[in-house]
């Protein structure tokens, strides 16, 4: 093992480097570039034994990695917000076609305007693609989730792909130390990509195929949805087995932090997580009782860990970084959503913040939980969904 | 072969070949090869867009027609140099 | 004693689901005499996507797989990318995509993949127009035929301008080897597969693929329509090797009546528009043989 100083997009290259992904398809884009320019190095020095594909767009990245999956390889890719949203139409294809192909995305605003920063819709509007989705937090997580969530995706009781995300600059541009483990450790973690299924000359089949209403179109979709179940399950075992070799785990579906007796508990994915847990202190170490759900996996959503955290709660806020124009974000609507058909729930309130990139700070943070606090007291909502610190001008 | 969710491979892929299907039933006409006027060119094998016509390992025999799956497309009748195939319309007693 | 002119060895086999007298089918059944079973072949939207067959059965006895209608180009990338990562060798990787899958959807997938140099061979099966969706005009359709979306009327509102010239598109790519073929000569086709397969790097085989239930026309007719494309220059026979052009076939040019005649896509067309349609070929073919002398020395 050895500690390096190295970006989010750089702790991407070297996971993918330490999974050892055979094929790479990649197409540049702000602020993912460093990750395929990393790995670009890894490959020329002969560090890493790759083939480096590198395509004319993200929509034939993600083509390329599904068939190359169907071949037997294990594929790697990154992109984001406008590259992600490209890829759209292949993310279904590649679950529908069992392909644990893993991807970097990093979480940017989708245009217009023009804007490169900190944004979750990219990605939240993947919902509903047929992959794992992980919201990291730190450069370390992108590295251990890299060679985790491949080991999830790939188990045969899974198959399905997976992408893990990290805010734009927040994490893709922001230097930590990173502990890089030994490539022989994350081999014995993480063995060789061994599908059930592949293309073969001497055993020919025919992927894909035509499917009538009537024949299993509905039950190939039935198996998706129940491996996304069994994925819930793999994920946590992973990560325990993870812990036991390397010592570090990131907190499973739902990271939970001071949340034991809390009455007020903010959700949210991703960096503002970090700033969150700085303000639950200073509020803990004032007596109040505050604390903080990150949510690291969206797909599968953790209903049970939502459900659970839910019992001993009086107020959730919701913390969105992307907004579904017509009803509140996503985050909300499925922390919500999981919370209907329980007894006793909590007042749930959203709150869309640093969308495009604004900065969520203490102070953004603060003024949440004091609403947050403030609707605990009060025993019901000012409102439903409220945008946070958005200039008003007019008269 | 597959009954539902439990037993059915994960991925969509094929377990069988085409072969099972009964294409001959799309048929209207059927050629009818004139074993007399054959010259065995096989010309008319090679221009089958079914590989519904069949040939011999020693190129001995006239070619065989596959009638479970011909669909009666007339590509062997038009390309015969000999003419010895005919377009018969399919009565219902067939 | 008797002689077959191809290779007897069956990889398409009977019972696919191709309309009567399918060229497309034709040039699927050559293209894989001349490759072999050791060959993967990628299939997106398109007719074949359908025709090979539906689930549980497949009319190939080579691996497929159905891919998204634009990603032809980049899923041979995979493949070849993964076979390579694999170190599995002696495979063919094959390409196959009809005119709108290559000319229009795919054309940027298929122009990234060859310009990147994979070794793959890309089959585009040209029936000239979107038949699998029921007979769309594409960039591959006649200027003047009849389609769906070019439904004449009074308005004469037939396909306007050229059939784009993928050929000379692949060319531009400097890419090893790029030819036309035709399911009316399989042996030439055949011959240009086999040529193909053993070259290194990407190749490209424009194959004219009559289709009857676009065309208006009986389906007995596939395989003279398809010669009389060749006959009458409509679709010359070529290859272009490291940008050496070498006409396959110089017939003793047909009118161009002959080809029209028998298709009822083009039933409509005025004479002012026949002439035009012969002046073009003439033209184009007059172009060819120019090209074909230009780069003799190269």
């Amino acid at each position: 093992m050895v500690k390096k100083v190295i970006t989010g997009n750089y702790a991407s290259s070297y996971g993918a480097k330490l999974a050892r992904a055979q094929v790479i398809a990649a197409y540049p884009i702000t602020p993912q570039t460093s990750v395929v320019e990393k790995i670009a190095e890894f490959v020329a020095s002969g560090e890493m034994e790759a083939q480096y594909i590198k395509v004319e767009s993200e929509h034939s990245a993600m083509a390329a990695c599904i068939t190359a999956s169907q071949t037997g390889a294990r594929t790697f890719t990154a992109t984001s917000a406008h590259g992600l949203t490209l890829m759209h139409e292949m993310l279904i294809w590649a679950s529908g076609a069992r392909t644990p192909v893993l991807m970097t995305n990093v979480n940017r605003a989708m245009a217009p305007p023009w804007s490169v920063w900190a944004d979750h819709l990219d990605s939240v509007a993947q919902r509903d693609t047929g992959w794992i989705q992980y919201y990291c937090e730190s450069n370390q997580e992108v590295l251990d989730t890299i060679i985790t969530a491949y080991k999830v995706g790939e188990s045969r009781d899974v198959l399905l792909p997976s992408f893990l995300t990290l805010d734009a600059f927040y994490l893709s541009h922001t230097y930590e130390t990173v502990d890089i483990p030994d490539q022989d450790e994350v081999d014995k973690f993480l063995p060789s990509f061994d599908p059930p299924y592949k293309f073969d000359v001497e055993d020919p089949h025919l992927f894909g195929s035509l499917s009538f209403p009537h024949q299993f179109y509905m039950e190939w979709r039935y198996q998706i949805s129940l491996s996304m179940e069994k994925a819930r399950e793999k994920i946590l075992e992973t990560e325990a087995e993870f812990k036991k070799i390397f010592g570090r785990s990131h907190g499973g579906l739902l990271d939970t932090y001071r949340c034991d007796d809390a009455e007020v508990v903010l959700i949210a994915a991703g960096t503002m997580a970090s700033t969150i847990r700085e303000v639950v202190d200073w509020y803990r170490d004032k007596g109040v009782k505050v604390g903080l759900a990150r949510l690291r996996v969206f797909r599968p959503f953790p209903v049970k860990e939502v459900r659970e955290l839910a019992e001993s709660v009086d107020v959730i806020g919701v913390l969105d970084r992307s907004y579904s124009f017509g009803y509140g974000g996503a985050f909300f609507a499925e922390t919500a959503g999981a919370l209907y058909n329980v007894p006793d729930k909590p007042l749930i309130k959203n709150y869309v913040v640093g969308i495009g990139g604004r900065d969520v700070t203490p102070d953004t943070v603060s003024g949440i939980l004091n609403n947050a606090i403030s609707l605990k007291d009060k025993g019901e909502l000012d409102q439903e969904i409220e945008w946070i610190e958005l200039k008003e001008g007019g008269d | 072969m597959f009954k539902g969710y439990k037993d059915l491979p994960c991925v969509p892929m094929t377990w069988d070949t085409t072969l099972v299907n009964m294409t001959g039933g799309w048929r209207t006409y059927k050629p009818i090869l004139d074993e007399e006027k054959c010259n065995k060119c096989y010309i008319c094998w090679k221009f089958c867009p079914e590989a519904a016509i069949d040939v011999d390992d020693e190129l001995k025999e006239v070619p065989k027609i596959d009638y479970d799956h011909c669909k009666g497309c007339a590509i062997c009748a038009n390309e015969c140099p000999k003419e010895a195939i005919e377009m018969v319309e399919e009565s219902i007693e067939d | 004693m008797a002689k077959l002119t191809i290779p007897e060895e069956e990889l398409m086999i009977p019972g696919h689901m191709g309309c009567l007298g399918c060229g497309g089918a034709l040039a699927m059944r050559y293209v894989l005499k001349g490759l072999g079973k050791r060959t993967i072949v990628s299939v997106p939207a398109c007719c074949w996507a359908i025709l090979s067959g539906i689930f549980p059965n497949t009319c190939l006895r080579v691996p497929m797989v159905n891919t998204a209608f634009e990603v032809t180009g980049a899923s041979i990338s995979g493949i070849r990318a993964a076979l390579d990562a694999l170190e599995i060798e002696d495979v063919n990787v094959l390409g196959w995509a009809g005119d709108g899958g290559t000319l229009d959807i795919g054309i940027q997938a298929l122009s990234g993949a060859v310009e990147r140099g994979h070794d793959f061979i890309y089959v585009c099966y040209d029936n000239e127009a979107y038949m699998n969706t029921g007979i769309q005009r594409s960039s591959g359709t006649p200027e003047g035929a009849w389609t769906t979306t070019t439904p004449v009327g009074d308005t004469q509102a037939w396909k306007k301008g050229p059939k784009k010239n993928m050929v000379e598109i692949m060319v531009a790519h400097k890419i090893p080897y790029t030819a036309t073929a035709s399911v009316g000569y399989p042996e030439d086709l055949i011959k240009k597969v086999t040529k193909a397969k053993g070259i290194k790097g990407p190749k490209y085989i424009h194959v004219f693929a009559p289709c009857p239930t676009g065309w208006r026309m009986p389906p007995g007719k596939s395989v003279e329509v398809a010669k009389l494309a060749v006959q009458t220059c409509a679709f010359p026979l070529y290859e272009v090797e490291n940008g050496v052009y070498n006409i396959s076939k110089k017939p003793k040019k047909k009118p161009i009546t002959e080809y029209l005649k028998i298709q009822g896509r083009f039933k409509h067309m005025p004479s002012d528009m026949v002439e035009k349609f012969q002046k073009d070929i003439d033209k184009e073919w007059e172009l060819l043989l120019k090209k074909e002398e230009f780069t003799k020395s190269l």
